[in-house]
């Protein structure tokens, strides 16, 4: 036990495991307060969506040779979960199909263009690292942390922000609309952050597994409260806590970060489900 | 002039007209009742009423101090709501917010105006529990208590007793009834519970593809139209 407690602190000398840390609590606690809200609406299955879009225009931007991916994945995905989310009720094709369309096309399209055009000798380790988030946490840069700390000081803004009104349009949207919040607005917020969190977590645990993310915390949290508020404090406690012991495991296991944290996750829902039915 | 005024409306999904020639007005202090069978238009009607709908012709007008967003809306529970974590006292701040402004959080008289509307609603003691673990005729008063903190003018219920038993159901009505009566709310309730109608309301829309009457109940009563529909449920006044 003391020999871990010695190679823990040992490791949390170095900056990789520092930014790390910091990158990983916060894209959790981002991830975790739009999950809620998600959940509730029936969108969980959005982040996986949205995930595959963000993978597509990752491997268009690869192609294209652009330095910072950023720049092209961030407004793709942002204007993918627009049209998801805000055009809702409305589209043709209905919420559950249209996500499943886009979603597929995109991940179909972004690993035929990686084969066909990658210059890299090495698509199908590019490709893992991309769907699995593998070592992409570690190796942070600087500047790769600052731009996540300033996004997730954003998104924490607008959510305490319109923390009501996001509660009014996630309960009953055809309420608030009818006594005159613009429902809408809101909605398209909520798309916007969503968008903005997915391209964030998908450095820590990959496309695949951000669905985990912006699910369990908020789906544990369900079980055993039951305010709106109190569900969104203990789904961002868990879901950092989650996080935090993920990475460390990872570290000292030499696991994949991403999956420890979902299997983690997993147990923590597990515990609650229990603490929930025995209430 | 009245509340809320219909000028010959005709309302419609894509071009396919569901409802026309609807015109009627309701003045302040009214018990408008709406029948009409299902696909008659009155959930689409409720849309317009509520400005969440632009009618395909005709105009829908409010009036007397009253705006389109002061409507109090009691909806019909959706789906997300049954597992929905929220407590009582959040779901009926939630009807203030179009009082905030740009505001984003509610302010202490705000909050008290509140706890009023739950005392009104006799939910009181409920405030802190958990709103998908009530009686469905608890969740209703929750819900019209959110309805009286977005107005206290006019109230606009959308089956408000359905999958209540019946004593629930007259203890809803009899509220809705003080509501009308002692405080003076216009309301405007939908329903398919003729008996209901025109046991309560004091005027009776009854729509189909176009409106088959619009009157006093006592009128209502006295038509071909009116004694079958009463009839026919096994309704007598």
């Amino acid at each position: 036990m003391m020999e871990m407690i010695a190679k823990l602190s040992e490791y949390l000398q170095f900056p990789f495991v520092q930014r790390a840390l910091i990158v990983g609590v916060l894209i959790a606690l981002c991830s975790s307060l739009l999950g809620v809200t998600l959940v509730l609406k029936r969108f969980s299955f959005i982040g996986d969506g949205l995930s595959h879009v963000a993978f597509g225009a990752m491997a268009v931007a690869g192609i294209a040779g652009l330095t910072n991916e950023m720049i092209l994945v961030l407004p793709v995905t942002v204007i993918a979960a627009i049209v998801l989310l805000a055009t809702g009720g409305k589209a043709k094709i209905k919420g559950d199909a249209s996500l499943a369309m886009l979603s597929v096309a995109s991940l179909g399209i972004g690993y035929l263009l990686l084969n066909v055009f990658s210059s890299s000798g090495n698509v199908s380790g590019d490709v893992c690292t991309t769907l699995f988030g593998s070592t992409s946490i570690l190796t942070l840069s600087e500047s790769d942390v600052w731009l996540c700390i300033a996004m997730s000081l954003i998104v924490i803004l607008v959510f305490v922000f319109f923390y009501n009104r996001i509660f009014a349009v996630t309960f009953d949207e055809t309420f608030t609309s009818a006594t005159g919040t613009r429902a809408n607005l809101y909605n398209l917020l909520i798309a916007v952050i969503t968008a903005i969190i997915i391209v964030l977590a998908m450095n820590l645990v990959g496309s695949l597994l951000i669905s985990a993310l912006v699910i369990f915390p908020a789906l544990s949290a369900m079980r055993v409260f039951k305010s709106f508020r109190s569900v969104v404090i203990c789904s961002a406690a868990v879901s950092v806590l989650c996080s935090l012991t993920g990475i460390l495991v990872s570290i000292m296991a030499s696991t994949p970060v991403g999956s420890t944290i979902v299997a983690i996750d997993i147990a923590v829902f597990a515990v609650f489900y229990i603490i929930g039915k025995k209430g | 002039m009245a509340q809320l005024i219909c000028n010959d409306v005709k309302l419609g999904y894509e071009g396919k007209t569901v409802t026309e020639h609807l015109t009627f007005e309701v003045n302040a202090g009214d018990y408008l009742c709406i029948v009409g069978e299902n696909g008659a238009g009155k959930s689409t009607l409720i849309k317009a009423l509520l400005g969440l709908k632009a009618p395909m012709s005709g105009e829908i007008l409010t009036g007397e101090d009253l705006k389109s967003t002061e409507i109090g809306y009691l909806p019909q529970q959706t789906l997300i709501q049954k597992d929905f974590p929220a407590s009582v006292r959040e779901i009926v701040l939630s009807g203030l917010l179009n009082k905030c402004g740009m505001r984003p959080f509610y302010t202490k008289a705000q909050k008290e105006y509140a706890e009023k509307q739950m005392e009104r609603m006799n939910i009181s003691h409920l405030a802190k529990r958990c709103y998908r673990e009530l009686s469905g005729g608890q969740q209703q008063r929750v819900l019209l208590a959110r309805a009286l903190c977005a107005t206290g003018k006019m109230l606009l219920l959308d089956e408000p007793v359905s999958g209540l038993d019946p004593k629930v159901t007259a203890e809803m009505y009899s509220l809705i009834e003080k509501l009308n009566r002692e405080d003076g709310i216009t309301v405007i309730m939908v329903s398919h519970d003729i008996n209901a109608a025109v046991n309560y309301a004091s005027h009776i829309l009854h729509i189909s593809s176009t409106p088959l009457f619009f009157g006093t109940k006592e009128d209502y009563i006295k038509t071909d139209i009116g004694k079958a529909f009463t009839c026919q449920t096994g309704g007598a006044v």
